[in-house]
């Protein structure tokens, strides 16, 4: 133990010269007999709170799932009672079972706002970045243990107020999770315009202290604590993913900032940099001479980096996942790393294609096509080389892969429409419809949802010691599979045929009639689709206290997170430092009795690193 | 005491066990929180350039806005206030880089000078941009005229800066001698700016104004104060026993930002 202190200590004074923090961190050391507040609630640890992370994230999941049933019983069924929307929504916005038209909205608000920022950002970078960066860069914890507990706690805070606004008199947000103003500037203008959105930009506040306090503690670490031989081109993909992610989230959550403290004033202080000749009940507003658009443009500068943040650590993770399990290494290491570069780089120049129809330049428009374009190369660049790494691999079909293997698919599939929606001219005719839903549930909101359950299943045994069900696991995924197509794949053709987004009902519409079919199919999978997560609940919470115990490397893997015992060692390595001397990929090496070599494991005479060149 | 042995090895550059940009995590840290402030600044100064494009006409000429200086009342002297309290703000970026210098020598009595100097200097500025507000809110002595909430500005020659009482601007045109005494006679008087009029022009210079310098004066208060706690630590001796004076120099770096920021804010409101 000693010795344990004395090469902390020793290696953040000699990494770091002269740090003012190497004095705390030697502090940090002595405290091993920790209370259950500062070991469980605030504690420092990167391990427990990824592990805080992923079980908010799961409840808010949760949340945001029963949600969305609750609103899909409504589309398939206009006007039907039901017990369970009077169950869920009381007597005020459930009336006889009947959805309140404005809570219709909100539901619809709310959920994509959970998904979006509290499950999908929050729950899929928080757990994952906080639980395998330290262990794969064989560092002892995160830059900054105190930044991270804060950024885990500005989290529960902002998915705090988000639940408390769903409960406020006047309702919570409800003029859509990307909060257009005027609907969300003026109080006037609707039900949730008022204390809901009020909460909803107090939520977001706390959501952006927590990604910048997360995204600088996950970039500082990965460049300046990877331990001795861990040059930049031998990191897991995954870490890659995770430091780019960080990337964009610093770079983009600031301009999100800058847009809601704007919108703040025009809510509040009577300014008008979104507001601009508005009517309400046949009067002038005296706030005039704004733009909305303004809104849309910072907006979406944060929006378009926040799809990539969301579905690049889903890929990350993929790429691990599939090639331990392929037993193979990963196809194109340098590639993978390239184009995770370059989706990140993209990423801040496509954000016009959100806005095609807003009144923009026709050729501005087409600049935001071709951009828009380009990212398909990189994207596919990533589906090839998984594609090409599952080629005649000694494929494990664990739950884990499978769902992996899920993602590859639904990435592809919803990447695919993305191109058709890149089309400022085709554009025209979907935008606003269900096609675009349709598309970017399935390009990131299910790839990135199979990615987290991926990861779930796969380093269970690191979050929890224990291992998951693989029967359920596997039931568990057929059934999400099957179903998340189930939904998202009809809801294409009714985007075709011009089935607007947001209404509440379509029974105004007679030439939609003939669609309500396809509706009550996409309702009949999502609730398929809900139950499973049924399954899945079970399986994660009982395999946390009665799972069955796992080995130190369940799945043969070559990453240093497999390099530490099976125990929640602060300071994750018993001894010293990992060192490493090999890229992580090198599975069914030719020449070598085993079908994987430890990155730990050094070259042998005249071996060449792979991935290296 | 393996580890140890391997560590007296130098190691160095990107490969591991070493800090790439041989920068410390706390200024790392320091840095690219920096990098994500500048894009809420360039959020902010976008979205100005943005009203100040669309509404080219009707902006105001920051020369006839920002002509005040104390104890000068009624001299016309465009922007040369505002130099000012840009000197001020550059000077004390000196002493500041004075103060990290002094830091690295760990001369303890040098860093509590130029960091004293540091703060006369950020609340020099701080005052100085009250003052600059104070005139904005209070106004020209003839004001303009506000009709129907729309603000109808008088005549002004730009190269005697003399005001025509009888003419009225709107959105740059002017209007006819009868139309303007018409709004004249039926409107109010409208002195200054706040955030819903603006007695110079469009409405929108005047939110940004106060909105960005407000945000950026903002940044510079929160700087002061930090500061002043590092002051107070170098003064109880804190840095002596740590053995460094680092935190000097992090903090040095917000403060050359928001000193940086303030150049940029300064062109777009006062030159641009």
């Amino acid at each position: 133990m000693a010795a344990e202190t004395h090469l902390h200590s020793d290696l953040h004074a000699q990494s770091l010269e002269h740090d003012a923090h190497a004095h705390h961190d030697h502090h940090d050391d002595h405290e091993h007999n920790e209370s259950f507040i500062s070991k469980y609630v605030f504690s420092m640890d990167h391990k427990v709170i990824a592990r805080q992370f992923l079980i908010t994230a799961v409840i808010m999941a949760c949340l945001a799932m029963i949600m969305s049933i609750v609103f899909r019983l409504q589309l398939a069924w206009p006007g039907e009672k039901f017990a369970f929307i009077n169950w869920v929504m009381g007597d005020k916005w459930g009336k006889d079972g009947i959805l309140d038209q404005n809570a219709y909205l909100a539901l619809v608000t709310i959920h994509g706002t959970i998904m979006v920022f509290m499950v999908l950002t929050g729950g899929l970078s928080g757990t994952f970045s906080n639980l395998l960066i330290p262990y794969q860069i064989g560092a002892r914890d995160m830059a900054s243990g105190f930044m991270n507990m804060l950024s885990y706690w500005f989290f529960f805070l902002s998915s705090l107020v988000m639940t408390i606004s769903l409960f406020v008199e006047s309702g919570p947000a409800s003029g859509g999770w990307t909060v257009y103003p005027p609907l969300s500037a003026l109080e006037k203008a609707m039900p949730g315009s008022g204390v809901g959105m009020t909460l909803w930009l107090v939520s977001m506040s706390f959501f952006i202290v927590s990604s910048l306090l997360g995204g600088l503690n996950y970039i500082i670490t990965v460049l300046n604590f990877r331990t001795k031989g861990l040059k930049m081109t031998r990191l897991p993909l995954t870490v890659w993913a995770f430091f780019v992610t960080a990337i964009l989230g610093v770079l983009s959550f600031p301009v999100l900032f800058s847009a809601a403290l704007l919108l703040i004033f025009d809510r509040s202080f009577g300014t008008s940099f979104y507001l601009s000749d508005i009517y309400i009940g046949g009067e002038a507003l005296t706030q005039t001479g704004g733009s909305p658009v303004l809104f849309e443009h910072l907006f979406w500068f944060l929006g378009h980096p926040e799809v990539y943040i969301i579905i690049l650590p889903a890929l990350g993770l993929t790429s691990e996942i599939i090639s331990v399990n392929a037993r193979k290494p990963i196809f194109g290491y340098r590639a993978m790393i390239t184009s995770i570069l370059a989706i990140g780089f993209l990423s801040f120049i496509v954000w016009g294609h959100h806005m095609y129809v807003t009144g923009m330049n026709p050729f501005l428009g087409s600049v935001f096509v071709f951009t828009t374009l380009l990212i398909a190369i990189p994207s596919a660049v990533k589906a090839f080389n998984y594609i090409t790494t599952l080629w005649k691999g000694n494929i494990q079909f664990t739950p884990a892969m499978l769902f992996a293997i899920g993602l590859v698919s639904t990435f592809i599939t919803g990447g695919v429409t993305g191109i058709i929606l890149a089309d400022s001219a085709l554009d025209i005719n979907l935008h606003d419809t269900y096609f675009v839903v349709a598309h970017f549930h399935i390009v990131m909101g299910v790839s990135a949802i199979l990615g987290m359950l991926a990861g779930v299943y796969h380093w269970f045994p690191k979050l929890f010691l224990r291992k998951m069900n693989k029967n359920l696991g596997y039931l568990h995924f057929w059934l999400t599979f099957i179903s998340a197509y189930g939904v998202f794949f009809p809801m294409h053709f009714l985007g075709l045929a011009g089935v607007p987004r947001r209404y509440y009902e379509n029974s105004a519409f007679p030439m939609f009639d003939n669609l309500q079919d396809l509706n009550v199919l996409i309702t009949v999978f999502a609730i398929l689709g809900a139950l499973a997560q049924g399954i899945f609940l079970f399986n994660f919470f009982y395999s946390i206290f009665r799972g069955p115990k796992s080995e130190q490397n369940p799945w043969n893997a070559n990453t240093l997170e497999w390099t530490t015992p099976m125990a929640n060692i602060h300071g994750n390595w018993p001894g010293p430092l990992p060192e490493v001397h090999r890229w992580p990929y090198d599975y069914s090496k030719p020449g070598t009795e085993e079908d994987f070599i430890p990155q730990t494991v050094p070259l042998k005479e005249g071996e060449v690193d792979g991935g290296g060149h | 005491m393996a580890g140890a042995t391997a560590n007296l090895e130098k190691i160095e550059g990107w490969d591991g066990q070493t800090s790439p940009m041989r920068a410390s995590y706390g200024k790392l840290f320091m840095w690219f929180f920096l990098v994500s402030d500048a894009l809420t600044f360039s959020g902010f100064l976008c979205a100005y350039g943005f009203f100040r494009h669309r509404f080219a006409g009707e902006w105001p000429d920051p020369q006839e806005v920002f002509h005040h200086f104390p104890f000068l009342h009624g001299k016309h002297l465009p922007l040369m206030y505002v130099g000012l309290m840009t000197f001020i703000l550059i000077m004390s970026s000196v002493t500041m880089v004075l103060a990290v210098e002094a830091g690295h020598r760990k001369n303890r009595r040098q860093v509590l000078i130029w960091m004293f100097a540091t703060i006369i200097g950020g609340f020099m500025f701080v005052g100085s941009q009250a003052w600059e507000w104070y005139n904005f809110i209070k106004g020209t002595d003839t004001g303009a005229v506000l009709y129907e909430n729309k603000m109808y500005l008088y005549k002004v020659d730009h190269t005697t800066h003399a005001i025509d009482t009888t003419t009225l601007r709107f959105k740059g045109a002017e209007l006819s001698k009868e139309e303007s005494a018409r709004i004249i006679a039926s409107g109010e008087k409208f002195y200054g700016a706040n955030l819903k009029h603006n007695e110079y022009g469009h409405i929108a210079f005047a939110d940004f104004f106060f909105f960005i310098t407000g945000f950026h004066g903002f940044h510079v208060f929160s700087g002061v104060i930090i500061n002043i706690v590092i002051f107070i630590m170098a003064l109880q001796g804190y840095m002596d026993r740590v053995g460094h004076y680092e935190m000097v120099e992090k903090v040095g770096l917000y403060w050359h930002f928001v000193d940086l920021v303030w150049v940029f804010v300064f062109t777009f409101f006062y030159l641009l």
